[in-house]
């Protein structure tokens, strides 16, 4: 199974994770997981989720999640978890 | 799992330390388009090209979206087209037109470069060789992605010093015919002993003939990561700072094994090798220059600067090739002048000279690469330039290269300007004593005694 990466990054304010999250249900993607940190005075939330059950292409999603993203004022980002994996597994 | 800090780290190497894949390069061999027309050769290549590569750029795009990771270039090697076009061509112009096909090509299909206008004489030239190189000049005039490369010596057979001298008078006529052009046709034209058949970096790639009929290459890069994590170790003993360069290093590669194993999927043409170098580009914070100086010195060029420099490339292969199953091509850090800001920066406070950046090269690859010299330099001069370099990677049994250009009508103290990735060139001195009696012997070098190991 393919997981995806959402990361938001910015300005911690009220009803990020709750726009997020409404969006990932509208397009039935599962959440597996969340975390979230503050990097130097920012807000950094991870997600690690299923979209495979979801109609829209990975391209769909990443864009409209970006979108989102720019009306509250955070960077949305959604990577296939391979390149993390690569990276940090042996 | 995949933990947050993990995520972030990775991220902040894409978004603030230029980590990015430099190039995936498609290897493509052209020898099933040999045909003695030379119109009906042009059009095989071309319908070749076009036919296999059509889907490069936009998989490279695909998979640079999904990832969040930048594959800075898509390009193209193929066959040394003096082999190709042996039997086709009778005159430097049958070569041109050859190049000219490659250039559309090369940018019906998007990429932005093409390597492998080439010649392969480390022993001898063929009357064929022997033209193509002199159409290189006109070649580089008339095209804007083709990229060209001369190996000119190896361990195992020596020096054609015929070739050195050629290639001498062929630089000078490049930068000569070139000079109105918007770029110096110089910067895509290299010089190589022991020259890779899988080298992914312009302008030195070719497809090898030892290689399949196609093949995926991948370049990557990331000098910025390694002085980043470089940073967080001032003051560290030798162990600590090499263990640091290592894991970058590891990290680095990795990206590059996933992108060339999914491109290869994708295009469904074989894996090749990942080329693990540290490939500076202008960009700020992208210099291998910066790493030199992180490690301690004040200035590449400083003493140190070859100790450092042979620390620094020996870790980051140690810490690549555990990343990657096949690694290949050049692979070590690159000292490029004009692409890297910390070297144009050395250049310009004295402290770098070209003899300083000959001994460089005796550590790392590959070699004197994008420097500007006067354009009143001599052709034998600059054969002398390329002998001593060929000489260092006969010797030593590693690629060299020189990529020098001669700047027409400037002298030390100008600046040519390029622009992009090949950034801009300070002129540099060059040594003003003649070497014209040497140059001009006939004949070859002959093979150095390791290479006896039969």
């Amino acid at each position: 199974m393919n997981k995806t990466i959402i990361t938001v990054v910015g300005k911690d304010t009220v009803g990020i994770i709750a726009k997020v999250c409404t969006y990932l249900a509208d397009n039935n993607i599962n959440i597996l997981d969340i975390s979230q940190t503050i990097v130097q005075d920012y807000f950094n939330m991870m997600m690690i989720v299923d979209a495979n059950k979801s109609e829209k292409m990975l391209a769909t999603i990443q864009s409209e999640l970006k979108a989102i993203g720019e009306e509250i004022g955070v960077i949305i980002k959604c990577q296939q978890e391979d390149i993390f994996n690569s990276m940090h597994r042996i | 799992m995949i933990n947050i800090n993990e995520v972030i780290e990775t991220n902040e190497m894409i978004e603030k330390e230029n980590l990015d894949v430099r190039t995936i390069t498609l290897g493509i061999s052209l020898l099933d388009c040999i045909d003695s027309n030379v119109d009906k050769l042009c059009d095989n290549i071309y319908n070749k090209i076009c036919t296999v590569a059509k889907d490069l750029v936009k998989t490279g795009e695909d998979i640079s979206h999904e990832y969040g990771i930048p594959i800075v270039n898509k390009r193209i090697s193929v066959t040394p087209i003096a082999m190709i076009g042996s039997a086709a061509c009778k005159t430097t112009d049958d070569y041109v037109k050859i190049a000219k096909t490659l250039d559309k090509a090369a940018t019906e299909v998007g990429v932005n470069l093409l390597g492998g206008y080439s010649a392969l004489v480390s022993k001898g030239m063929t009357p064929s060789d022997e033209l193509l190189i002199r159409s290189i000049p006109e070649a580089l005039k008339q095209t804007n992605r083709v990229c060209s490369s001369v190996n000119v010596g190896s361990t195992k057979t020596g020096i054609d010093m015929d070739a050195v001298r050629l290639m001498g008078h062929i630089v000078k006529e490049t930068a000569i015919v070139t000079n109105e052009c918007d770029f110096p046709g110089c910067a895509k034209l290299v010089v190589f002993c022991n020259a890779p058949d899988d080298n992914p970096f312009m302008a030195g790639a070719f497809h090898g003939v030892t290689e399949k009929d196609l093949v995926i290459n991948v370049g990557v890069s990331g000098p910025g990561v390694v002085k980043t994590a470089l940073e967080k170790v001032r003051g560290e003993s030798f162990e600590v700072l090499c263990e640091t360069i290592k894991k970058t290093a590891f990290k680095v590669t990795r990206v590059g094994q996933l992108v060339a194993k999914e491109a290869s999927k994708r295009l469904n043409v074989p894996f090749g090798i990942v080329d693990l170098s540290l490939a500076p580009t202008p960009a700020i914070g992208d210099s291998v220059a910066d790493i030199l100086c992180e490690i301690g010195l004040e200035y590449a060029g400083a003493p140190g600067t070859t100790a450092a420099l042979a620390l620094l490339n020996d870790q980051v292969k140690k810490g690549g090739v555990m990343a990657s199953s096949y690694v290949g091509g050049l692979s070590g850090a690159f000292i490029p002048v004009s692409e890297d800001q910390g070297m144009i920066d050395a250049v310009n406070a004295n402290a770098l000279s070209l003899e300083k950046l000959e001994a460089m090269t005796c550590v790392c690859s590959v070699g004197l690469d994008m420097i500007a010299i006067p354009g009143d330099t001599k052709e034998t001069t600059i054969a002398g330039i390329i002998a001593d370099e060929m000489a260092i990677g006969m010797i030593n049994q590693k690629t060299t290269a020189v990529r020098l250009m001669p700047a027409i009508g400037k002298t030390v103290g100008d600046v040519v300007k390029m622009g992009g990735l090949f950034g801009d060139a300070p002129v540099m001195p060059v040594n003003p004593y003649s070497c014209d009696a040497f140059v001009n012997r006939q004949g070859r070098i002959p093979a150095p005694i390791h290479s006896f190991k039969n």
